[in-house]
């Protein structure tokens, strides 16, 4: 479903972010995205988001070549792509509610649809005595959880994630996981960027390693806890 | 539909809405965004009013400008309409003579009116108006002429010489007179009024095209972040300005309803004075307010100017603001 053919992507000044990736994430796969800080991850995932495009190389999600798409088009890709942000990127001013709407109004919902959606979105994260809240008065937990909801509250195939327990505890990191493995489970492709080894390596599943942009590891991740 | 997953039916299309129902909620969203810019305008008082005053303001002025225009053309009308030609007769005419004048020039093609002003009525008229009174009575015999006076039906200027040509070659008039040196001079200055107060009001629209425009701008860089998460997931640009665009609309009403506001308390200031000058001149010019469709016009133009200002801001500014990343 997702595929990276000799993908590279290069900067203005010569820096190489990523140098020739290929991978396919099939549907309704699940796979981690691992590497150090300015090791490609977050680059990889706007190459999928359309926010940045490819040097050379082409990505493709169901076959069609990301780079046929023309500027007008990008919202409705994007719709099809639920991201997760590790800066939550919530809308302050709003409530839980208005933030996990904001997908559904943009697709034209209204009325009881949208409000049996958003409340379906926000149970599954256990957020759903929080509706009337403003994001200001959340934990970093709760806020993470909230930008999850938004991401899944259209039902998109395919589910981003950067860094999302970049800001959590343990627990709640291994909690938020647990609601990306409860959508794999329902047939959504899911890709998560963390650094979090330890937490990748106990998961148990797929993981590509980046390292300087190219790609030194695909497949279980072998890790020993430190003693 | 989604582009990336055929089958996927996205949205409200998914749910099979009957046509007469999306075009009911189609208006019923716009509705709903345009009282929600108003009450984003509402959270923000000062700025909003600070900016509502400045457009007030900037249209006040060719507002003004327009009666003031409207009103001299209602003065230098009335004055058109009193283009008569005086025919002075010769003195010591037969009255029979000018009896027959009169006739011909009633019978006339290019006249409306004739009236005939004998040398007595003219002195008694003098009389009354003058005030000399009894001192007129000293005269030996009465110096003023028969007089005849002619109202042209066609009352503009060139017709009107053409006329008084033509008349001042009868035998029995002495001399014909036609004031018209100062209309057609009226003519010229209300006209080149009228373009100065179009230029001045072109300047002072187009000064509120800026100002709505600026105020868009600053507010869509307010909003630079919110803009950046409705893209990232999958807001179009068309709907991210639409609020936008209701606040300028906004704008506009507020601000021709203020300055509709403003200029008739200036009428009603200057009522009294204006009718104290026109006492004296023994007019009965009365000030012409705002009509209803011109009150129409100034809140569309308002309108339209604050749908433009704003549409040029957000068509440069929303497709500049790009996501840089999650």
């Amino acid at each position: 479903m997702l595929q990276f053919d000799q993908v590279s992507k290069s900067y203005p000044g010569g820096f190489v972010a990523l140098d020739r990736i290929s991978f396919r994430l099939e549907k309704g796969e699940m796979a981690f995205l691992t590497g150090h800080s300015g090791a490609g991850k977050s680059t990889l995932l706007k190459l999928i988001s359309l926010i940045e495009r490819p040097s050379a190389g082409r990505v493709l999600i169901n076959d069609i070549e990301l780079s046929r798409i023309k500027r007008s088009q990008i919202p409705f890709v994007r719709r099809d792509v639920g991201i997760i942000f590790q800066n939550h990127r919530l809308l302050m001013n709003h409530t839980v509610f208005d933030n996990v709407a904001l997908p559904l109004v943009i697709e034209g919902f209204t009325g009881k649809e949208m409000v049996k959606r958003v409340h379906a979105a926000l149970d599954k994260v256990g957020l759903l005595d929080k509706v009337r809240c403003l994001p200001a008065t959340l934990s970093g937990g709760e806020q993470q959880r909230v930008g999850i909801a938004r991401a899944v509250v259209n039902k998109p195939p395919l589910l981003l994630a950067d860094e999302p327990t970049g800001n959590l505890d343990p627990d709640l990191s291994k909690d938020t996981m647990r609601v990306f493995e409860a959508f794999n489970q329902v047939g959504v492709s899911v890709l998560v960027a963390t650094h979090d080894l330890g937490l990748v390596a106990r998961m148990k599943y797929r993981t590509l390693t980046l390292k300087h942009g190219r790609m030194i590891n695909d497949g279980l991740l072998q890790y020993q806890e430190p003693v | 539909m989604s582009i990336l997953f055929t089958g996927r039916a996205t949205g409200a299309a998914a749910k099979k809405i009957s046509l007469l129902r999306r075009f009911i909620m189609f208006w019923l969203n716009h509705a709903r965004q345009a009282v929600a810019s108003l009450g984003e305008l509402w959270r923000t008082p000062s700025a909003s009013i600070l900016t509502i005053a400045v457009l007030g303001v900037s249209l006040t002025l060719p507002a003004t400008l327009h009666l003031l225009v409207k009103n001299m053309q209602q003065i230098s009308s009335s004055f058109t309409q009193a283009a008569e030609i005086s025919l002075y007769i010769r003195e010591q005419t037969p009255d029979n003579q000018v009896q027959s004048l009169v006739a011909i020039l009633q019978a006339d093609r290019d006249i409306s009116q004739v009236i005939f002003v004998s040398k007595q009525q003219a002195m008694t008229e003098f009389q009354e108006i003058s005030g000399f009174g009894a001192a007129l009575n000293y005269l030996d015999s009465n110096p003023l002429p028969d007089v005849i006076r002619v109202l042209p039906k066609n009352t503009a200027p060139e017709a009107a010489q053409l006329l008084l040509k033509r008349l001042s070659n009868e035998r029995i008039v002495d001399f014909a007179k036609l004031d018209i040196d100062w209309l057609t001079r009226l003519n010229a200055i209300v006209s080149m009024l009228q373009q100065a107060v179009a230029i001045i009001a072109l300047l002072l629209l187009s000064a509120v095209l800026l100002i709505v425009g600026n105020t868009i701008r600053l507010s869509i860089m307010n909003k630079k972040d919110e803009i950046e998460v409705m893209k990232l997931v999958g807001a179009t640009d068309a709907f991210i300005q639409r609020p936008f665009l209701y606040t300028g609309v906004w704008f506009g009403i507020f601000g021709g309803l203020l300055a509709f506001l403003v200029v008739e308390l200036m009428l009603w200031w200057l009522q009294g004075a204006i009718s104290n000058v026109t006492a004296l001149y023994q007019s009965d010019f009365s000030l012409m307010a705002m009509s209803f469709q011109e009150f129409i016009g100034l809140l569309i133009i308002a309108v339209l100017l604050g749908l433009a200002g704003s549409y040029l801001s957000v068509r440069r500014h929303i497709s500049a603001i790009e996501p840089t990343g999650p």
